[in-house]
């Protein structure tokens, strides 16, 4: 079902690792478990950089500037200073669940990583149902922001738990589908192998896809401008209105987890992953996810946040139908198309896409161009 | 070996969690505890080579029905007074009993026949095969479509304003 293995051989400049680098099961392990948390926290400080000062940048002030040199401490100060607050809990809180939610909404984020290939073969696990996996882990990060809901006894708190499962299982559906319609084109699961397809990156083959799944993203991981379970002219902070100190720095690092997350399997599902010239290959998937976050950063930035209605009408009524045509088109390009002309699919993928959404569009609008649903 | 320390630490775990979810007297701990037994059997279902079938457990019944049950929790009024007994409970406790009886006197008399090959790697193309292929499961697949369209259908008729 490959249709785009024309030129496989050029993988071979790559250099492959081998599945169990660099020697025994529990190296593999060990190694590549340090490699991942280095990755993360290293990536999440720099997220953190990049969105404070790019913010500022576009918002036409200068952002944090004064910790080391053009501000670049001032993650790690910020970290610091969270860490030595008072940890403080609610009197009626549910003791146990308010200390597990931070622990359980952090730890699936982590996990997914065990699949992202940094490299070749450079993966922790590379298992044949990678992006399934995937999917499913970072279901369970909703249970720990319920359990932060909930176990922490404020009607905020509460409110925002609800707003992040209405959201939630909204977006995920459009999320799966437009997964679908990538795997369709590889003919596997696996994320090594789906890198490995992507001769031409599927953004090409798949605009409207990454688009979807761009937007859809956004939304899952409550990031601007769809933040409402957090929304704090509205209810205080949401889910984490209750927490400080270190568990507040947990729901923290989770956030920017899951922002980091969302980049790499954008970059690993739609920009080709590892793969460019010259540069080494982490190095390239690295330079992807944070070109990813910035433009998530940039969406941040430039739109107002969407009321809880207009969240949902979006997801219902915008990405469901696009996304599930989306899925027809492929299915029926992958079946009908032959393996040499993917300049015909990426041209007819584009008109599709940008006649998709001014069709769309123009249901949102109602009178003098206010979008109302 | 070390197959077998993982399905007790699992057994364990699952049973242990499965008797928090009828023992505990505050529901939204239970519904967790009944999300931790789920994931359990995620796990148990690895250790049988059932990759794909442990992605869809965790997919399906802790992010879908887990939280749904987590969310009717939430929507329900009297939830600080927690799960009360009443009379049904010793009448409950004898049909458990004689049900878990049953369930284990069948399991103890059934002739299990072990495959002598290994197990498929990997398993989706074959599930694929046999669910969507020719020959295969086509026909109660696209059937238990449509009697998820037809609840799904129920509950908007149920719901909907006069």
């Amino acid at each position: 079902m490959t249709i785009l293995n024309f030129n496989l051989n050029s993988i071979q400049y790559w250099q492959t690792l081998p599945p169990d680098w660099p020697g025994e099961f529990w190296w593999h392990w060990l190694v590549f478990t340090v490699i991942i948390i280095g990755f993360v926290l290293l990536l999440v400080m720099g997220f953190i950089y990049i969105e404070r000062r790019g913010m500022g940048r576009m918002q036409a002030r200068l952002g944090p500037n004064r910790t080391g040199p053009f501000g670049l401490l001032q993650p790690v100060a910020d970290a610091i200073k969270i860490l030595l607050k008072e940890d403080i809990v609610p009197t009626k809180a549910d003791k146990l669940v308010h200390w597990l939610a931070p622990v359980i909404a952090f730890a699936p984020v982590l996990m997914v990583f065990a699949v992202v290939p940094f490299q070749n073969g450079a993966v922790l696990a590379d298992l044949n149902i990678g992006i399934l996996y995937v999917v499913a882990i970072s279901s369970v990060t909703t249970v720990g922001i319920f359990m932060a809901g909930w176990g922490s006894s404020n009607k905020y708190s509460l409110l925002g738990a609800m707003r992040s499962v209405a959201a939630v299982v909204s977006y995920e559906i459009p999320l799966v589908l437009t997964i679908a319609s990538v795997v369709l084109i590889v003919g596997s699961l696996s994320l090594n192998q789906i890198v490995l397809a992507q001769d031409i990156p599927f953004i090409l083959l798949q605009p409207l896809g990454f688009l979807l799944y761009f937007i859809a993203g956004c939304a899952e991981i409550n990031r601007s401008p769809f933040d409402l379970f957090e929304a704090d002219s509205e209810i205080v902070a949401g889910f984490h209105t209750e927490y400080s100190g270190m568990k507040f720095a947990l729901f923290y690092l989770a956030e920017y987890a899951e922002a980091l997350a969302i980049s790499a399997i954008i970059t690993t599902l739609f920009l080709a992953g590892w793969r460019g010239p010259l540069l080494p290959p982490w190095l390239w998937f690295t330079l992807k996810v944070i070109i990813v976050f910035f433009v998530m950063v940039w969406t941040r930035t430039t739109l107002p946040r969407v009321r809880i209605d207009q969240l949902m009408a979006l997801a219902w009524k915008f990405l469901l139908p696009l996304a599930l045509i989306n899925l027809l088109i492929t299915g029926i390009e992958v079946l009908t198309l032959p393996a040499a002309l993917p300049w015909v699919m990426i041209l007819a993928n584009f008109a599709i896409m940008v006649l998709l959404v001014l069709l769309w569009s123009k249901f949102f609008r109602l009178g003098g161009g206010r979008v109302e649903v | 070996m070390g197959l077998e320390i993982a399905f007790w630490i699992l057994a364990v775990i699952g049973i242990g969690a499965a008797l928090a979810v009828v023992l505990l007297r505050d529901i939204f701990r239970a519904a967790l505890c009944l999300v931790l037994s789920f994931l359990t059997i995620a796990g148990i279902y690895i250790t049988l080579s059932a990759d794909f079938l442990a992605a869809v457990q965790v997919l399906i019944y802790v992010g879908a029905i887990g939280i749904l049950i987590i969310l009717a929790i939430m929507l329900t009024r009297d939830v600080q007074r927690g799960s009360l007994s009443n009379k049904l409970r010793i009448p409950a406790f004898v049909i458990a009993i004689l049900f878990l009886g049953a369930v284990v006197f069948a399991m103890i008399n059934t002739p299990w026949q072990l495959a002598g090959v290994a197990p498929l790697e990997p398993t989706t193309p074959a599930l694929a095969g046999k669910l969507f292929g020719e020959k295969g499961f086509i026909l109660p697949v696209e059937i238990a479509a449509v009697l998820l369209l037809a609840a799904i259908l129920g509950a908007i008729v149920l719901v909907r304003e006069k």
